[in-house]
C-alpha cells in the first residue's frame, strides 16, 4: 500500500491509466531479484570488467542510475527515501555527508574493510556513508614559467583567475570551503578582493575549464578552480602523447574532498547492497577508481597507476572543515559569498 | 420522396427559414430559387443534416430524418465551390464515397471511370485538383456526388462561379445527366433561367420562407406576387387603381381580375408587341443587343419608363408603334 | 453503434491528451509543489511571504520577464526577413539552410556557449566582447529560438496568396504599407504562437543564462534549481515554482485572449505557386543578403565547433573521431553508435507519443469552441512554461505507484514529448483550422463519419503541419531539453549525456572527442530535418 498523500483519490484514478502503461513498461523492465540499482553521480565510472567480476562471484547484476550532478542525485534520494529508486547510493561527498545523514535515507552499515580505509576519509560516525574515494580541489595553473605558484593562493590575482559557483557546482563550493579553512577570520575580505580585481565566475566546472581557463581552451584566464589530478587526466587524454602536462597544482589550495556509498534504507537487497559496498572496498575495485574518475581510492595500499603518481597531486596537508560544520553553514556561506561576489 | 414540414432555423435575430414546407417526389427535379440570403442555402444544408432546424422535420419516404446523421442519409450534396480535396487527385475525390460505402477497390475504379465518363472527363483520373479549370472541377465535383448514386442530389449554385457562357452549355449537359441517372434533384440558384431550364417544379423564397412552389410554366403564367414576378425578370410593373375589371395606366388601360382598389399591373414581355398598326407610340432612350432580338427602354407619350422586345435596332429618339396583348397582363395584389 | 463509436472517438480525442498531461505533468507538478508547502498535514503558505519581502527574488522575477520579452521581440524581428524569403523565393540550397538553422535549437547549451564566446568573447575575431553581459543572452536567445519563428511563420507565410499583397499594391498601397496593412495581420495567428512558444523558452531559460550571462544574472528557473538542488529548501522552491507558473499563466492568458480576437479563415494556396524564383537584382540581393544573415547567424557558431573538431594540433584531422570508439572498458564508456542509437529511438518515441497526444488535442482545440477548448489549448503550452526542475523532481516524487516509472527510461521520452507537444499543437490547429468546413461537410455528406472525416480530410491536410512538428519534436528529443536533466535516468546514454560526460574530464582528446560528437549530433539533426522536409513536399496534395 503507498502512503496515504492528499493525492490519494486522484491516484485510484489514475491507476487505470497507469494499468495501461504496465505492459509497456514491465516488457522493457531489466531488475530483478539478481539486480542491484546503483545511483551515482553523473561522473560516475568504473570499468565494465570490475563489474562484471562483481557479477560473476555474486551473480548479481549491477545497474546504474544517472542521478545527475552530485546535489541533484542527493536531492534526488532524499524526495524519494520512503520508497527508493535505488538500493545503493554512490557520490555524496563531504560537503553534503551531513545532509545525507540527517535525512537518513541510508541505513548503518560497517564494511569490514573500513579499518584499512585512510583515517581522513572516515568523516561519518553513524557509519552510514562508507568511503569510497577521495581527492582534492585546488587552483590549477599554466605552468609556463610567468606564473610564481606560491602567491597564487595567499595572494591571488582576481583577473586570472576564473571560479566556480559554489551554489551550482561542487568543486565550486570546496573552493569556497578551501578559503573559509584557510582564511577563517578574512574570508570574506579575501573574496571582495578578488571580486574587485574582476575575478571571474562560471556556473560549473565544465565551463571554467573549456571555456576560460587559458591552459584548456581560447580563454585567458591562468588560473582555474579544478582537481589535483587534472595534470594527470591531462597527459592520460592528450590528443598527441605528451610526458609533461603544461599545467601545475597550487598543493596548499587544496581542499579534500571525500566521496561516499551508502545502502539506501528501504532496499529490499540489503544483502547484495552489503556485498556491493564490501566489494567497493576491495582492490580491484579501489585500484580501478584512479582511471576512471580520476580520484585517489580510500583504501590504504592501493596501488596508484603511474601517471597518478607523476603527475596527480594530492596534498599532504589539506585544507578541511567538518562536515557538521559545513552542514550548519553552508547556506549561509553561499549567501554571504553571492552577495560579495555576484550581486 | 422527400418531405420537408415546417422547417424552420434562425441565426440570432435572422430568419434563415421560416415554417417551410417542400415534398421532392422520387425523381423529379426541383429547383430551389431565390436571391442570396433567401435562406435556400440553408435549406440545403438542412435536409443534408449539416444544421439542425429549430422546429420541423425532414423525412424521406415517411421516414423522420432527425437523427441521423449527415453521412448516413445518402443525399448527395454539391456546394458552390466545389469544396474538393485538395490532397486527393480526381479519382481519389470521384471514389471517396465509394470508399467510405465499404466498396472494392476494382469496383470503385470501375465506377470512377463510368462517372467520370457522364460528365465528359473520362480518362482524367490521375489528374490534380488544382490543376483542373472552373469548368473541369464543376464535373468532377458532380461526378463525385453522383457516384455514390444518392437517393437524391443537392446542387449549392453548381454553376454561380463559372462564365455565363459555360454555365449556359453545363445546364443543358446537367439535365441530360440527371435524365440519364433518373435521380432526384434538389437545385439551388439565384438564376431563374437555370431554374427553368432545369426544373420540373421551381421553389421560390423569400427571406427563409417558401412563396411560391410550381411548375415553370405555371409560375411564368402566374407569379404568386410582386417578388416572384420581380424575380422572374418581369420589369414592366405599374402601380394602378383596379375598377370594375379594368386598370388605367395613363397610357392605356388593361383589362385585370382583382378586387377594386390598388394593385399592381405586371406586363410580361409576350405583352408588348412591336407592330405598326398598335395603338401605343413610345420613344426610344436606348437598347441592348439580345442575339435575335434587341430589348429597348422606351417612354410611352405619358411619360412611364417600359422595356420592350424589338426585332431590328432601335436608336435613341426614334419612335415605335407598339400593341399591348391582354393575355400578357397580370394584377397582383400584395 | 456507428453513434456510440464516434462519440468514442471523440471522447479519446480529449481524453488522451487529457490523461497524458494529468499523469505526467499536473500531478507530478502538484505533488512536488504540495510536499514543499504541506506542513504537518496543513498548508504553510510563509515560503510565499519570504519570495514576496525579498528584494533579490522579486529582482529575479522581473530579470525573468523582461530579458524573455525582450529576446522574444529580437527573435521576432530577426526571423522576420528569413521567414518572408523562406515563403516567397526559390532558390538553391533553400532546403540546406533551413535545416541549418534549426540545429542550433538542439545543440547542448555548452557546446553553443564554446562557439558563442570564441564568437563574441575575449578573443572575438571582430572585436566584440560581449561576454558576460545581457547582449550575448539575448544574442544567444536569438540563436536558438530564431527557427522557432521562422517555421511557424514561414509556414504560414508561404501559403498566403501573394495575390492580396499585389491587391493592396493596385490599391495605392506601398510596398511596407501592403505588409503592414495585409500580411501582417494574416500572419498574426501564427506570429502569436512564435512568439509565445519563444517567451515560454527565454522565460524558463538556464543553460545561457548561467553560462553566457557570468550569475549575476539569474532567472526565476535558475533559482528555483539553487533553492531545490543547492539548499534543498522545497518550500521556496515550490513558492518560486508558482509564482512561475503564475507568470506563464498570465502571459498564456493574454495571448488566448489575443488570439481569440484575431481568428480568421484563411484561405490558403501551395506553396509552390507562392515561391518563385529570384529574378530582378533587387530579389536577388534581398535572398542572397537573407542567405548570409543565416551564415553569420547559424552557420558561423556551428562551423567553428566543426572545424574545431578536426583541428587536433597535428595529429591527423580525425583523431577525436577515431579515438570516439576508445576507452571501451569503462561505464562510462559511451560508444557513438550506441548513443546515436539511444538517441534515434527515444527521440523516435517522444516524437510518436509528441505527435499521437499533440494531434488529438490540436483537434480539439480546432474543432470546439468555447471556454473548454481554449483553456485546454492553454494548459497544454504549460509545461514548456514550467521548471524542468519542478518537472523533473515532481515525477520523482509521484510517478511511483501504481507501477514505478521514476527511474525508468521511458520517462526520457515521455519529458521530451511534453515539451513537444506544445509544439505540435501550436503549428497544427491554425492549419486545421484553416481546412474550409466545406471540405468535411463533403466528406460528411458522402457517407465519411465524424472520426473518418478527421482521418480522411483534417489528417492529410494537417500532414504538413504534422511533418514540421514532427521534425521539431523529433530535434527537441535528439537535443535533450532541460525537462529530463532531473529524471533519474537508468544508463541509456544519448548523444547530449555522451557529451556532457566527455566534458566532465580534463584533457584535450575528451574536449576533441566532445565536439566531434557535437558534429555527429548537428549532422543527425539537420539530416532529420531535410528528410523530414523532404518527406512534406513529397506529398501529392498541397492548398
Amino acid at each position: 500500500m503507498p502512503a496515504r498523500t492528499p493525492l490519494g483519490k486522484a491516484r485510484t484514478r489514475l491507476a487505470a491509466l497507469a494499468g495501461a502503461l504496465a505492459l509497456f513498461v514491465s516488457a522493457c523492465s531489466t531488475s530483478g531479484p539478481d539486480t542491484l540499482t546503483l545511483l551515482a553521480h553523473s561522473s560516475f565510472a568504473i570499468s565494465q570488467s570490475t563489474l562484471d567480476a562483481f557479477t560473476e562471484e555474486t551473480g548479481v547484476t549491477v545497474e546504474i542510475i544517472d542521478g545527475g550532478d552530485a546535489g541533484a542525485m542527493l536531492a534526488q534520494a532524499i524526495l524519494t527515501k520512503d520508497n527508493p529508486i535505488a538500493d545503493v547510493i554512490f557520490g555524496v561527498d563531504n560537503t553534503f555527508l551531513s545532509r545525507g545523514v540527517a535525512e537518513e535515507i541510508t541505513i548503518p552499515y560497517v564494511a569490514p574493510a573500513l579499518g584499512d580505509l585512510h583515517p581522513f576519509t572516515r568523516l561519518d560516525p553513524t557509519n552510514r556513508f562508507t568511503p569510497i574515494d577521495y581527492g582534492d580541489v585546488c587552483l590549477q595553473y599554466v605552468n609556463d614559467g610567468s606564473l610564481d605558484p606560491s602567491t597564487l593562493f595567499q595572494d591571488p590575482d582576481g583577473s586570472r583567475l576564473v571560479v566556480i559557483d559554489p551554489s551550482t557546482d561542487s568543486p565550486g563550493l570546496a573552493f569556497l570551503l578551501a578559503t573559509i579553512a584557510a582564511f577563517p577570520e578574512t574570508w570574506q575580505e579575501y573574496w571582495a578582493d578578488l571580486r574587485d580585481e574582476g575575478v571571474l565566475v562560471v556556473p560549473g566546472w565544465e565551463e571554467a575549464y573549456y571555456g576560460e581557463f587559458a591552459g584548456a581552451s581560447d580563454g585567458d584566464r591562468t588560473v582555474v578552480v579544478s582537481y589535483g589530478s587534472s595534470p594527470a587526466a591531462e597527459v592520460v587524454f592528450a590528443a598527441e602523447p605528451i610526458d609533461e602536462p603544461a599545467t601545475g597544482i597550487v598543493e596548499e589550495s587544496c581542499f579534500r574532498q571525500v566521496e561516499f556509498a551508502g545502502i539506501l534504507a528501504g532496499t529490499d537487497s540489503r544483502e547484495a547492497a552489503e556485498r556491493f559496498v564490501d566489494f567497493m572496498l576491495t582492490p580491484r575495485f579501489q585500484e580501478d577508481i584512479p582511471l576512471n574518475m580520476f580520484v585517489f581510492p580510500a583504501l590504504i595500499g592501493a596501488e596508484l597507476p603511474r601517471v597518478f603518481t607523476d603527475h596527480a597531486t594530492v596534498a599532504d596537508q589539506p585544507l578541511t572543515v567538518e562536515p557538521a560544520v559545513i552542514a550548519e553553514n553552508r547556506d549561509r556561506w553561499i549567501d554571504e559569498w553571492t552577495a560579495i561576489v555576484l550581486r | 420522396m422527400l418531405q420537408v414540414r415546417d422547417l424552420s432555423k434562425r441565426y440570432g435575430d435572422r430568419n434563415a427559414l421560416v415554417d417551410v414546407d417542400l415534398d421532392v417526389a422520387t425523381g423529379e427535379t426541383v429547383a430551389v430559387l431565390g436571391p442570396s440570403g433567401s435562406g435556400k442555402s440553408t435549406l440545403l444544408r438542412v435536409i443534408a443534416g449539416l444544421e439542425t432546424p429549430d422546429r420541423g422535420s425532414v423525412s424521406w419516404d415517411g421516414t423522420d430524418l432527425s437523427s441521423v446523421p449527415p453521412h448516413n442519409r445518402n443525399f448527395g450534396l454539391m456546394f458552390q465551390d466545389y469544396a474538393l480535396f485538395p490532397h486527393r487527385d480526381v479519382a481519389g475525390n470521384v471514389g471517396f464515397g465509394l470508399r467510405m460505402a465499404g466498396w472494392s477497390r476494382p469496383d470503385i475504379n470501375r465506377r470512377v471511370g463510368e462517372v467520370l465518363e457522364l460528365v465528359g472527363l473520362a480518362g482524367a483520373e490521375q489528374r490534380r485538383i488544382n490543376q483542373l479549370s472552373g469548368g473541369e472541377a464543376q464535373r468532377v465535383a458532380l461526378a463525385r456526388t453522383l457516384a455514390p448514386a444518392p437517393r437524391m442530389v443537392m446542387l449549392d449554385e453548381p454553376l454561380g462561379s463559372l462564365d455565363r457562357s459555360l454555365s449556359e452549355r453545363l445546364i443543358v449537359e446537367l439535365g441530360e445527366i440527371f435524365a440519364r441517372v433518373e435521380t432526384t434533384v434538389l437545385y439551388v440558384t439565384h438564376d431563374q433561367e437555370e431554374a427553368f431550364t432545369i426544373a420540373d417544379r421551381v421553389a421560390v423564397m423569400r427571406e427563409g420562407a417558401l412563396v411560391q412552389a410550381a411548375t415553370p410554366e405555371h409560375l411564368w403564367a402566374s407569379p404568386a406576387g410582386v417578388f416572384v414576378s420581380d424575380f422572374l425578370g418581369f420589369s414592366n410593373r405599374f402601380a394602378a387603381i383596379a375598377k370594375d375589371g379594368r386598370a388605367d395606366l395613363g397610357w392605356a388601360t388593361v383589362p385585370v381580375d382583382v378586387p377594386d382598389g390598388p394593385c399592381q399591373v405586371v406586363l410580361r414581355p409576350d405583352a408588348l408587341v412591336v407592330d405598326d398598326a398598335g395603338n401605343i407610340t413610345v420613344t426610344v432612350i436606348g437598347s441592348v443587343f439580345r442575339g435575335d432580338h434587341y430589348l429597348a427602354r422606351a417612354t410611352t407619350e405619358s411619360g412611364s419608363q417600359l422595356t420592350v422586345s424589338m426585332p431590328a435596332r432601335p436608336r435613341p429618339g426614334d419612335r415605335v408603334r407598339i400593341k399591348l396583348d391582354p393575355a400578357g397582363v397580370l394584377a397582383l395584389v400584395d | 453503434m456507428r453513434i456510440s463509436w464516434s462519440r468514442l472517438g471523440r471522447a479519446s480525442l480529449v481524453l488522451v491528451p487529457l490523461g497524458f498531461l494529468t499523469v505526467f505533468y499536473a500531478y507530478p507538478v502538484l505533488s512536488i509543489l504540495l510536499t514543499g508547502l504541506v506542513r504537518d498535514g496543513s498548508p504553510d503558505l510563509s515560503p510565499f511571504r519570504a519570495v514576496l519581502t525579498s528584494a533579490p527574488l522579486l529582482g529575479v522575477v522581473w530579470f525573468t520577464l523582461w530579458q524573455a520579452v525582450v529576446s522574444t521581440l529580437l527573435t521576432m524581428i530577426a526571423a522576420m526577413p528569413v521567414a518572408y524569403v523562406f515563403a516567397r523565393y526559390r532558390f538553391a540550397g533553400k532546403r540546406l539552410l533551413s535545416a541549418l538553422l534549426t540545429v542550433p535549437f538542439v545543440m547542448p547549451t555548452v557546446v553553443v556557449a564554446t562557439a558563442f564566446l570564441a564568437l563574441l568573447g575575449s578573443s572575438s575575431p571582430f572585436g566584440i566582447n560581449l561576454n558576460r553581459t545581457i547582449w550575448i543572452i539575448l544574442a544567444a536567445h536569438v540563436f536558438y529560438n530564431v527557427a522557432v519563428v521562422v517555421r511557424t511563420v514561414g509556414g504560414l507565410w508561404s501559403h498566403l496568396d501573394p495575390r492580396m499583397e499585389a491587391a493592396a499594391r493596385s490599391l495605392g498601397a506601398t510596398r511596407w504599407q501592403a505588409f503592414r496593412t495585409v500580411t501582417l495581420p494574416l500572419l498574426r495567428p501564427a506570429l502569436a504562437a512564435a512568439a509565445a512558444i519563444v517567451f515560454l523558452f527565454t522565460f524558463t531559460s538556464f543553460g545561457v543564462i548561467l553560462i553566457l550571462g557570468g550569475l549575476t544574472y539569474a532567472t526565476l528557473e535558475v533559482e528555483i534549481y539553487r533553492q531545490t538542488v543547492v539548499f534543498l529548501n522545497l518550500p521556496v522552491a515550490a513558492a518560486l515554482a508558482i509564482v512561475q507558473l503564475a507568470g506563464v499563466s498570465v502571459i498564456l492568458w493574454l495571448y488566448g485572449r489575443y488570439q481569440r480576437r484575431r481568428e480568421v479563415e484563411l484561405s490558403l494556396m501551395p506553396a509552390e505557386s507562392v515561391a518563385q524564383r529570384p529574378s530582378t537584382w533587387r530579389q536577388r540581393l534581398v535572398v542572397g543578403s537573407v542567405a548570409a544573415y543565416i551564415g553569420v547567424v547559424a552557420v558561423l557558431p556551428l562551423g567553428i565547433l566543426v572545424a574545431r573538431s578536426f583541428d587536433t594540433g597535428g595529429s591527423g584531422p580525425f583523431t577525436f573521431y577515431r579515438t570516439l570508439t576508445d576507452g571501451s572498458g569503462s561505464t562510462a564508456f559511451v560508444s557513438p553508435l550506441e548513443a546515436i542509437g539511444n538517441s534515434l529511438w527515444i527521440a523516435g518515441l517522444a516524437t510518436i507519443i509528441a505527435l499521437v497526444v499533440g494531434m488529438a488535442a490540436a483537434a480539439v482545440v480546432a474543432y470546439r469552441t468555447g471556454r473548454a477548448s481554449r483553456s485546454f489549448d492553454l494548459l497544454l503550452m504549460l509545461p514548456l512554461g514550467t521548471s524542468a526542475v519542478t518537472i523533473g523532481f515532481g515525477m520523482l516524487v509521484a510517478l511511483d505507484w501504481p507501477i514505478d516509472l521514476r527511474a525508468h527510461v521511458i520517462l526520457i521520452p515521455l519529458a521530451h514529448a511534453l515539451v513537444a507537444i506544445p509544439f505540435v499543437v501550436r503549428l497544427s490547429v491554425p492549419v486545421m483550422r484553416a481546412v474550409r468546413p466545406q471540405l468535411r461537410e463533403s466528406a460528411a455528406v458522402l457517407g465519411a463519419s465524424p472520426a473518418r472525416i478527421w482521418r480522411e480530410i483534417d489528417l492529410p491536410i494537417a500532414a504538413r503541419a504534422l511533418g514540421v512538428s514532427a521534425g521539431f519534436a523529433f530535434a527537441i528529443s535528439l537535443g535533450e531539453f532541460g525537462a529530463t536533466s532531473f529524471i533519474a535516468r537508468p544508463d541509456t546514454p544519448t548523444l547530449p549525456i555522451a557529451i556532457f560526460r566527455l566534458l566532465g574530464r580534463p584533457g584535450t582528446l575528451n574536449f576533441g572527442q566532445a565536439l566531434a560528437l557535437s558534429t555527429i549530433l548537428m549532422a543527425l539533426t539537420a539530416a532529420v530535418i531535410l528528410l523530414v522536409d523532404r518527406l512534406r513536399l513529397g506529398d501529392v496534395g498541397e492548398f
